[in-house]
């Protein structure tokens, strides 16, 4: 018996060792004692379950942006508007198109609630400030330390783009005796403004900051880190966070400038 | 050596009690050598206090070698000073320029109170550890030193973790006073072995539980603890800690 057991102990890898000679009776423990804390329950009022509830929801909208970015881009084909048209009315005239409204407005509203529920957790963490802020390496940079700023504005925006277009007025239009919205000219009517332009081009590089961070931050919070692929994990951050704002900026700088 | 010597400007935080006002007050540091430590420097500056009958500025140290985690001090903003990879008691003037104006203030959190002037009680630290920074063994005879087999990777990946002092500068520079980095930097090095292995699980649920507890903030990615940290401990432990929680949730 022994024997058997020496002769494992050195072939087995060390993972499988170790179980050996830990006796049976200590997991029994650690399995008692986890359901006696009921521990996983408490997954969400952790710091790290919030913000991997906050990382994963932001994923969710990255990905959400990425399409409305990508499907906007329909303006530019120069055919008056009709396969943007075209592409609005399929989705909304989609019987499916509630369904993927409701999940998106709940993880917006996830990610907004634990974000904020954190930073101000986060805030009562250091009652005292510091009276100097670190300059050098040991910094915390600018666009870090400011994306709940970022998300006020990102929200309100969002509010007063869902007013502008999604509620906005409704033009009619027919395409081969099929009438559907002509958001097409509301798109060009509002983007006439230099102001609502401005407002726009300034949230949208604001998101891109946002977004930049996240990413690559949402992806860490998961729990994946490896020095050989960091470089490009911040590089994938910030190559969708320039696509995401040089895609969307475009949109109304054309508008005004060219229609 | 250096024949050079500085007139230095000090603000330093004066905090009576974890529940008095704190508040800074000037001192001057006359013709510091550059050789001096910091924590020497601040000698200098206290027994020139006491002799004036004074009271002195009260500082945390210990070894004075960089090994023992006890000093602390936010410099400028800058936990353990401007250089990287360095403790306070390791930091020499040679830093500082002559007519310098620095800002002394204690490593500042809700989980780390001020005892007195620059003395905060890191108490929770302890408690993190107690939670949870412990393997089981049996009693006995020492084991056999080749009984269980670590691989090459795994133990370099340990003993780079468990290069943490726990001297706080994580917490210190945080923008979330958050301890993920020690916190993790003790988890990752005790799930990294196979010792390790039996309470993994109990390990990432107690120690993340009890670091909530203790009221430090959660984790940005931004870095800055890394930054700070005198051993350089890296941000991907905490990286690891998150995985090790998820991991233990499921």
């Amino acid at each position: 018996m022994f024997d058997e057991k020496l002769t494992i102990l050195m072939t087995n890898q060390a993972q499988s060792n170790i179980k050996l000679m830990c006796i049976g009776k200590l997991s029994c423990i650690i399995e008692y004692e986890l359901k006696e804390n009921k521990m996983n329950r408490k997954y969400l009022a952790s710091t790290i379950g919030r913000k991997q509830l906050i990382g994963v929801a932001g994923l969710g909208l990255s990905l959400f942006i990425l399409t409305h970015m990508l499907g906007n881009l329909l303006l530019f084909l120069g055919d008056g508007g009709e396969a943007y048209n075209r592409y609005a009315h399929a989705l909304t005239s989609n019987k499916l198109i509630y369904v993927a409204e409701a999940g998106l407005l709940f993880i917006f509203c996830a990610h907004i609630v634990f974000a904020t529920y954190t930073t101000f957790k986060n805030r009562q963490a250091r009652p005292v400030k510091y009276k100097k802020v670190a300059k050098g390496e040991k910094k915390t940079s600018w666009a870090h330390k400011t994306m709940m700023h970022q998300g006020i504005i990102i929200l309100i925006f969002v509010v007063f783009h869902l007013i502008t277009f999604k509620y906005g007025t409704f033009y009619s239009v027919s395409y081969n005796g099929e009438t559907m919205r002509d958001l097409y000219n509301l798109v060009v009517e509002v983007f006439q403004s230099p102001y609502y332009v401005a407002f726009y081009v300034f949230t949208v590089l604001l998101l891109g900051l946002h977004v930049g961070h996240g990413l690559a931050s949402s992806i860490k919070t998961l729990g994946f880190n490896d020095p050989k692929y960091n470089l490009k994990i911040e590089r994938l951050g910030q190559a969708y966070a320039f696509l995401v704002t040089a895609g969307f900026a475009a949109q109304p700088i054309y508008i005004y400038i060219f229609k | 050596m250096s024949d050079k010597n500085l007139d230095l400007h000090l603000k330093v935080w004066k905090q009576d009690g974890p529940k008095a006002e704190g508040h800074f007050i000037d001192y001057e540091a006359k013709s510091v050598s550059t050789d001096m430590s910091f924590l020497e420097m601040l000698d200098v500056v206290n027994e020139d206090l006491i002799s004036t009958g004074k009271e002195p500025i009260e500082f945390d140290h210990d070894c004075r070698e960089g090994i023992c985690g006890t000093c602390s001090l936010v410099i400028n903003g800058e936990p353990h000073g401007p250089q990287k990879a360095t403790t306070t008691c390791q930091l020499h003037m040679r830093t500082f320029d002559n007519g310098d104006t620095i800002y002394i203030e204690p490593f500042r959190a809700k989980a780390f109170p001020v005892i007195k002037d620059l003395v905060v009680d890191r108490s929770a630290f302890d408690r993190i550890i107690q939670s949870g920074g412990y393997i089981s063994v049996a009693t006995g005879n020492a084991p056999d030193a080749h009984a269980v087999p670590v691989e090459k990777a795994k133990s370099d990946d340990a003993f780079m973790s468990a290069a943490c002092i726990g001297c706080g500068a994580c917490v210190a520079a945080c923008k979330n006073a958050s301890a993920s980095l020690f916190t993790a930097a003790k988890i990752s090095h005790l799930a990294a072995f196979p010792q390790g292995q039996p309470e993994r699980t109990l390990r990432a649920q107690r120690m993340v539980a009890q670091m909530d507890e203790e009221q430090f903030g959660a984790c940005t990615n931004t870095g800055a603890c890394s930054a700070a940290c005198p051993k350089e401990i890296s941000l991907e432990n905490i990286a690891r800690m998150n995985r090790e929680y998820l991991k233990s949730n499921i």
